[in-house]
């Protein structure tokens, strides 16, 4: 469900600070119908290229507030809204070539009344915006 | 025979349009309201940015809008996040806490029924039962496929419910229970995504036989299936199909009912559920609550085609109104 609304075009982008091109970020939204709480969110996992980005080099961001996401576990006083658009910042000095990445998105969702772990998987051919 | 049921939608069959962010609240509601279906579902994890803290200017614009629209606020469905920590499950108390709060925000919104999640323990809602009748609120079961009221897990809430006789439980069946037909919107994504059309006739023939679809999944496995394959059968054993007969068994406690739907046709019918059957039950039965409609198909067709739930919905309505026309004098 909605696995096609995950990754969203036009947000793959280098991260530049001070000058220093530090990393990369890409938007992605939740494969849910509701919103749920950052503590049931167990993984958002980035591979671009083939090679998967390190959890702790990982920054997730909502509506201007941002976690580790090795910590999200902890964050019961926040949520991933329905349909909002998740800012994954990934530590990468030099960042990506420009061009078009192919990019996957791994998520598990921690879903009380599921036996199974939501989330799920997502792959697109995303070009590098400026 | 004349009936006492009324016409709702469940907010949840806008999910397609609140996720892309193309429908707000408000313009479901209008939507709600100009096809007659003027008892409105909401389901609060979905729709209220925030949650579970609501902002008072939200439950403001959001009774404006009821009043505006001449819509009613009716039902409520909560979620039961047990799982919420790392490592541990919400101990009993934690969750009839939970409720309770769900219990709460459902009296701001002036909604009534509670749609309790079926994964919802009984004795969660045996110890909650008091607070939501304090408040005038009932706590309903929704009875979703594929459960029934035989299976020990509703068994074990009709003891409760038989035990502590509070008008504040009940039941909220969903029409998922009565698949009769393979909803084709999903063996036809199936096909899209690769799947064999031979497995897919083998799963949709064994489900529309109402043949043993318990080995299907591992039957497709045999045959070399790959995932999707292997998701439709285990889809075939996510629906089910039972008489329609079997809403009379809890009918005195059945007090709203989720009007699941995949599919409508051209021909103005749901593809799957027989709806005629279902409606002539209710009304045989007495039932006086609303039919409040569910559209589920937009995961199924996204994929291929903008989703379009306003004409689903539309349509569903139209489909209702003349079922339940047939029964009024």
């Amino acid at each position: 469900m909605f696995e096609k609304y995950v990754i969203v075009p036009g947000t793959l982008r280098n991260v530049v600070e001070s000058g220093r091109t530090t990393g990369f970020e890409l938007g992605v939204r939740m494969p849910y119908y509701r919103g749920l709480g950052l503590s049931m969110v167990e993984d958002v996992a980035l591979t671009v290229d083939g090679v998967r980005a390190a959890p702790e080099g990982t920054t997730f961001t909502v509506h201007g507030n941002s976690y580790p996401l090795t910590g999200l576990g902890e964050v019961v006083d926040d949520r991933w809204e329905l349909g909002e658009v998740a800012t994954v910042r990934v530590d990468h000095p030099g960042g990506l070539a420009p061009g078009v990445h192919d990019v996957e998105v791994s998520q598990r969702l921690r879903i009380s009344y599921m036996p199974v772990p939501g989330g799920g998987r997502a792959r697109a051919a995303v070009e590098l915006s400026a | 025979m004349s009936h006492r049921i009324t016409r709702g939608v469940s907010l949840y069959s806008f999910q397609e349009e609140f996720f892309l962010r193309t429908m707000t609240v408000r313009d479901a509601v209008a939507v709600a309201a100009k096809i007659g279906a003027l008892d409105i579902e909401i389901i609060p994890e979905q729709s209220i940015p925030g949650f579970p803290r609501v902002s008072d200017e939200w439950v403001r614009d959001w009774h404006d809008t009821m009043a505006e629209f001449g819509t009613r606020p009716l039902a409520y469905d909560f979620f039961l996040d047990t799982l919420r920590h790392p490592g541990r499950r919400l101990t009993h108390d934690e969750q009839v806490a939970s409720v309770r709060r769900d219990v709460d925000l459902a009296v701001r919104l002036g909604t009534t029924k509670l749609r309790a999640i079926i994964s919802t323990p009984a004795e969660v809602l045996r110890d909650a039962a008091p607070y939501a009748e304090e408040a005038g609120v009932q706590l309903l079961l929704e009875v979703h496929a594929p459960f029934h009221y035989a299976h020990p897990w509703v068994l074990r809430h009709l003891e409760v419910m038989d035990a502590l006789d509070s008008p504040a439980l009940g039941f909220m069946p969903d029409l998922g229970c009565f698949v009769e037909r393979f909803p084709r919107v999903a063996s036809e994504r199936a096909l899209r995504e690769g799947a064999r059309p031979e497995v897919v006739d083998l799963v949709v023939k064994t489900y529309d036989d109402h043949g043993d679809v318990h080995g299907l999944m591992d039957t497709v496995n045999y045959l070399g299936g790959g995932p999707v394959e292997i998701g439709l059968a285990r889809q075939a054993t996510h629906y089910t199909w039972r008489d329609p007969r079997m809403l009379l068994e809890q009918i005195h406690r059945t007090h709203h009912v989720q009007a699941k739907f995949y599919e409508m046709t051209d021909e103005g019918t749901e593809y799957s559920i027989p709806y005629d059957r279902i409606v002539d039950v209710l009304v045989e039965g007495g039932f006086s609550g609303c039919l409040s409609s569910e559209y589920e198909g937009n995961r199924h067709i996204q994929d291929v085609h903008p989703v379009d739930s306003v004409d689903q919905v539309t349509r569903h309505h139209a489909m209702l109104e003349r079922l339940l026309a047939r029964h009024e004098n």
